[in-house]
């Protein structure tokens, strides 16, 4: 435990003496201001029965900062390491490949989580403006703030395993890149296959996060999505350990 | 009872993709040794130890550190060796200190072990003057003592430095040597090289490994002394060279004998004696008797560089029958 805890300590460091940490940190708040903006906007214009929290789920900010922060955020987990060789001193130190996969995920699920920590300022300011409460009820906030981490655990995952890959972090947060956005995309593709009922269809249907993601913005706490995002971590979580361990069997 | 052996290597074989780097190798190291294992780049040197420090598993054979076996044990081994890697790679944005508190840490330090730890290898390893730096920002030398000092971080009982001093300027690996030399006292050391003087100078036993094979396995000195037994003796000797020539020749150990004239009134004598007998001190008698000026007196020695080319020689013309 305290050589898990170590790690995760150093992989969090690692964000913040590096450069990208920052630039990360910088875009992403950028673009929740943006967002912000959009929103005041909005409600600006004319009164509205949506809470803040789908409204700003349907601004195109959510999903441009899932889809971008998730692989410059984990690029750097193994690939780093395998390249400068730091993965050889960290990997015969009394430490399991386990506690290594664990520890690389739980260190960028943190940092993850605390990309997103400006939203809930915009949304506390915004509360501290407008005078209705239903608008922001604390049970909307928090099943947002759980879907927002959830979905991030798939792509966070999905990244720390496309790093596990490569020796070279462009490779890494492309790959990263690219399996996020196709599991995006297959959310447009579920909501036009609708219509007939084949097997491929159901299971395309059955991976639309969108769909998922409105579902906590809209305060339902359903457990498909759930069940959804934490098996599909677990099973990168798994392919990244075999990778990790594969060097014992080339 | 305690196992006497630190290190037991049988039968190791490592495969990668095509070809075998390692053949059915076998030796052992016993407690409180330094031994040097010396080959050319691609030798199987870095194999051995990347097996030994439990990176990556053998084809076949069994391995064991300090008793435990390094496949099915490799928790135990970890804890009990100190590895650095032939590029030392570390983490270029930490500050040396914290690197190293994060080493312990890892490696299994309580908090005030850790701190106490620490300040004893920066101590140990010079590093005092660089202990709030980056990193990234020290010098090859410093770099490399990093290293060292985060494989001694946890006081183990087994050091193992895979070409600890590629890449540093003289006076950088004279400094690295004696810390190695140091480290004896207290620990283990296999270290891997191919430069040999260092192997001459640090090493109580060396193996020479060539295409993952071991080729002589001896103390420096046994190796030279095999090598060589004859025992040539050189000397400038400012005398005439017929009275030279006849004391040579009489002389019952000396097998055969050459006289070159040299600058002055000196004679380049070169002597080969007959029973591997050291015929300094004779010498030196003879020529105080005399009252003959004696400017350089030599037994000549096989280096161990001489020596790894008989070896390795030796053993490709054996390949090629």
């Amino acid at each position: 435990m305290q050589a898990f805890l170590t790690l995760v300590r150093r992989e969090i460091g690692g964000y913040f003496t590096s450069f990208t940490g920052y630039t990360v940190l910088a875009v992403v708040l950028l673009l929740i201001g943006l967002s912000f903006y959009s929103i005041v906007d909005k409600l600006n214009g004319s009164p509205t029965p949506i809470p803040v929290t789908e409204m700003y789920y349907q601004t195109v900010y959510f999903w441009l900062i899932l889809l971008l922060s998730a692989p410059v955020i984990t690029m750097r987990s193994f690939a780093q390491e395998k390249d400068s060789g730091t993965f050889e001193t960290l990997m015969t130190a009394p430490v399991s490949d386990q506690q290594v996969v664990g520890s690389k995920f739980i260190g960028s699920m943190i940092f993850y989580g605390i990309i997103w920590l400006p939203l809930l300022a915009c949304t506390l300011i915004l509360r501290s403006f407008i005078d209705v409460g239903a608008a922001f009820d604390f049970g909307l906030l928090v099943s947002t703030g759980l879907g927002i981490m959830l979905i991030g655990c798939v792509y966070i995952s999905m990244g720390v395993f496309a790093s596990s890959l490569t020796r070279s972090q462009v490779t890494a947060a492309m790959v990263s890149f690219a399996l996020g956005v196709s599991l995006f995309m297959a959310s447009f593709l579920g909501t036009e296959l609708a219509a007939s009922d084949t097997l491929l269809n159901q299971v395309v249907k059955a991976v639309n996060l969108q769909q998922y993601m409105r579902g906590f913005a809209t305060g339902v706490i359903d457990t498909r999505p759930i069940v959804f995002c934490l098996s599909a971590t677990a099973l990168f979580l798994f392919l990244t350990l075999r990778v990790v361990e594969s060097r014992r069997w080339k | 009872m305690e196992n006497s052996f630190m290190i037991e290597v049988a039968d190791l074989v490592k495969d990668y993709a095509s070809y075998r780097a390692l053949h059915n190798l076998t030796f052992n190291v016993r407690r409180g040794e330094i031994v040097g294992l010396l080959g050319r780049n691609g030798a199987g040197k870095s194999s051995t130890m990347r097996i030994l420090s439990c990176f990556m598993p053998a084809t076949s054979g069994r391995a064991k550190v300090a008793g435990f076996d390094v496949f099915s044990q490799a928790d135990e081994v970890r804890r009990r060796i100190g590895y650095m890697p032939e590029s030392n790679p570390l983490y270029q944005e930490m500050r040396v200190r914290e690197y190293l508190k994060f080493r312990a840490r890892l490696k299994g330090l309580s908090r005030a072990a850790s701190r106490s730890r620490v300040d004893d290898v920066i101590e140990e390893c010079s590093l005092k003057e660089v202990s709030r730096k980056l990193i990234g920002h020290c010098s090859k030398g410093y770099k490399q003592r990093v290293g060292l000092a985060d494989a001694l971080v946890h006081e183990p009982d087994l050091i193992i430095l895979d070409e600890p001093t590629s890449g540093l300027d003289p006076n950088q690996i004279r400094a690295v040597r004696q810390l190695i030399k140091d480290l004896a006292k207290k620990h283990t050391v296999l270290i891997s090289t191919h430069i040999l003087p260092e192997v001459e100078m640090t090493c109580s036993r060396v193996l020479i490994m060539e295409q993952g094979r071991i080729l002589a396995d001896d103390t420096p000195e046994n190796l030279q002394s095999h090598m060589n037994p004859d025992g040539l003796v050189r000397a400038e000797i400012a005398a005439p060279a017929e009275a030279l020539d006849e004391w040579f020749s009489d002389w019952a150990e000396v097998k055969a004998h050459d006289i070159a004239v040299g600058d002055g009134d000196f004679f380049l004598c070169s002597l080969t004696p007959g029973n591997g007998a050291d015929l300094r001190p004779e010498v030196f008698a003879r020529c105080r008797e005399h009252g003959w000026t004696l400017r350089e007196l030599t037994r000549s020695r096989f280096s161990l560089e001489d020596i790894f080319m008989q070896v390795t020689r030796t053993d490709s013309r054996e390949d090629e029958h």
